[in-house]
């Protein structure tokens, strides 16, 4: 099994606009890449998780302008479904060149759409960047309202950010408390389709992204495909990050290895258990 | 084109169709292909049974893409509404679109005909496939009031290969109209390429509209993806349905089953109801050769 995907290059990078680390998860990769992006032409607008109706709700939104990109910042944990609006993003907004961010399940079903785009005219040729966000496991959004309500103690409404890392699960609130537990605690809580994923780095993204690797603030960046390299290259060149070889940070591409191994070892564990779930009986394996 | 092309190619046939019987046109037509200017094209048919002919459309709707296929990859030897051939002829792909009319004879025997004289039956579209739409009609309309039996194709017929959707999109006919010539014409690792392309079309295919098997609808998405603990929450399939039946709530799908026409999309599109590594690792080179194909020229 190739746990990390294809890639062409692997650095730690971190965006070098202020404003966009102010509020970002990491190293702001996802949000400096798509305003670059916008700015240049590459893509015409992204799908991104916006705010929902409640708080610490994402909902996926097709950002046409820099603000909507800003304002998107972060990570909820909770799922977004982005590709809920991909066939919006062409045929209401009238986008040619889509980016769009996504957790590996999400990249994936991306990447199958693009190939077999049963229900979606005129969509499968017009994605021009996808980023992808490196994705242990995710949360319904009762399951993250109760994890971090009744085990973090932290109201929504005063919650600033929420964090995986280091085997706890962090939240920050604004007026500077901290939060943790452990995230054993949380397992019981995941998304139970979130148990047969065997991909932990978005392996089929153009270029691919998490904290994971690399230091507090910097990002792990994976680039993947050529048309990854591509836009990669030009917005470094053009100083929208600066970088350091993946070599060079502690913990480097060995944690990433290990945790990707780690999370697809387990799951794929699971899929076997699934085959022989009942009494002569199975569940559904989705992989052909 | 279409239509300066079929003009060329019809006098011989027709002198022969009266006399010859059903296998003697077949292999009076082969010297003939030899004399267009690509000698192994495969042959192909659009058979339209009950269906709004909006598959055909979404064919039609690879503008220059359809001349590209046309000229290239396919000869359309038989399509009612472009073609000008009155029956079934010998071919290497059957696209079917709508269902079956049980008290229509002539569709029932058209059917049956396709499947002996197809190498490959494509169900093209949610009617041929699972019903779709038809699945609630029950007669009582002018002017054949007592047509109000119709089934999807698999209820008559073995089918190969499944197309959902209403309509299925251009691209996707056109990927399974490359891919088929691949399939059929190519090279081995083409081959190979395109087989495990065409698998999971397949498969939905022999898994046909069983009712023990497939709802073809929103309720495939609850009890083969969700029911299953299978649903991540990806979206595809409200993307993907046609009628905009299906909405994400709280991170999942919401199927409105009043609204939902049985096309058979969001399941086909769901990530968690197939998938092969084997075929989405290989995207960029499957999406290349599509493109390659499809711009013979080069640019
Ligand atoms: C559920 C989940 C689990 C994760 N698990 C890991 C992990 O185990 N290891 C690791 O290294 N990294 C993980 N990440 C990724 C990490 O949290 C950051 O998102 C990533 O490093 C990007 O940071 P950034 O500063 O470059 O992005 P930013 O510039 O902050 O942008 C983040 C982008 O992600 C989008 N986004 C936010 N929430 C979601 C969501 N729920 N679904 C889809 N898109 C969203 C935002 O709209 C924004 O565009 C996870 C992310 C998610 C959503
Ligand atoms: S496409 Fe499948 S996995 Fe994605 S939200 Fe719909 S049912 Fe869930």
């Amino acid at each position: 099994m190739d746990y990390l995907g294809k890639y062409k290059s692997a650095v730690a990078a971190r965006s070098t606009s202020a404003e966009v680390l102010r509020c970002s998860q990491d190293g702001g990769i996802v949000t400096s890449m798509f305003l670059y992006a916008l700015e240049e032409g590459i893509i015409d607008g992204a799908i991104v998780a916006g705010q929902g109706e409640k708080p610490w709700q994402p909902k996926p939104i097709v950002a046409t302008t820099p603000e909507e990109i800003l304002s998107s910042r972060g990570t909820r944990y909770n799922v977004c479904p982005n590709m809920s609006v991909l066939k919006e993003s062409v045929r209401k907004y009238g986008l040619d060149k889509v980016g769009i961010v996504g957790t590996p399940c999400q990249i994936q079903a991306l990447r199958k759409a693009q190939l077999y785009p049963i229900g979606l005219r005129d969509v499968c040729d017009k994605i021009a960047l996808a980023m992808g966000i490196f994705c242990m496991e995710n949360f319904s959004y009762q399951s993250m309202t109760q994890i971090v309500q009744d085990h973090c103690n932290v109201d929504l409404h005063s919650l600033k950010k929420t964090d995986i890392g280091k085997g706890k699960y962090w939240a920050y609130t604004n007026r500077g408390a901290v939060s943790q537990i452990p995230l054993k605690l949380t397992h019981k809580y995941e998304q139970p389709g979130c148990h047969v994923c065997l991909d932990y780095v978005a392996n089929l993204a153009d270029i691919s992204t998490g904290s994971v690797g690399s230091p507090d603030g910097w990002s792990t960046v994976f680039i993947r495909n050529n048309n990854g390299e591509n836009i990669w290259n030009k917005a470094v060149a053009a100083g929208v990050f600066e970088t350091k070889p993946i070599e060079s940070v502690k913990p480097g591409l060995e944690l990433v290895t290990k945790l990707a191994t780690e999370k697809i070892t387990k799951n794929q564990k699971e899929v076997e258990h699934r085959a022989s779930f009942g009494v002569g009986k199975g569940l559904r394996n989705p992989y052909i | 084109m279409i239509f300066g092309k079929k003009e060329k190619k019809e006098p011989a046939p027709k002198s022969q169709e009266p006399k010859a019987p059903v296998s003697k046109p077949i292999a009076k037509e082969e010297p003939k292909k030899e004399e267009r200017p690509v000698a192994n094209k495969i042959t192909v048919g659009h058979v339209h049974m009950s269906g709004c002919t909006g598959c055909l459309v979404s064919l039609a709707d690879n503008y220059e893409g359809l001349f590209t296929i046309l000229d290239n990859y396919a000869d359309l030897v038989y399509c009612l509404t472009l073609a000008d051939a009155r029956h079934i002829p010998k071919m290497d792909v059957a696209l079917v679109e709508g269902s079956v009319c049980l008290q229509d004879e002539l569709s029932v025997e058209e059917i049956k005909e396709t499947r002996e004289k197809a190498a490959v039956v494509v169900a093209l579209g949610g009617c041929a496939a699972y019903g779709n739409i038809t699945r609630f009609c029950r007669g009582g309309q002018w002017n054949q009031p007592q047509h109000e039996g119709f089934v999807p194709i698999g209820d008559v017929i073995d089918v190969d290969v499944y197309i959902p959707g209403c309509a299925p999109c251009p691209q996707q006919i056109r990927n399974v109209c490359v891919t088929a010539y691949l399939l059929l014409k190519g090279n081995a690792e083409q081959q190979a390429l395109a087989k495990a392309y065409l698998a999971p079309l397949m498969a939905l295919a022999s898994e046909g509209s069983k009712a023990t098997s497939s709802e073809a609808c929103g309720c495939d998405i609850m009890t083969k993806v969700i029911n299953q603990g299978l649903c991540m929450g990806c979206g595809t399939c409200a993307t993907s349905c046609p009628v905009f039946a299906i909405t994400m709530e709280e991170g999942k799908p919401n199927i409105q089953r009043d609204m939902c026409i049985k096309c058979g999309a969001c399941y086909a599109a769901c990530p968690r109801a197939f998938f092969s590594f084997d075929v989405v690792n290989q995207y960029e080179t499957i999406i290349d050769a599509i493109h390659g194909a499809m711009n013979p020229g080069g640019n």
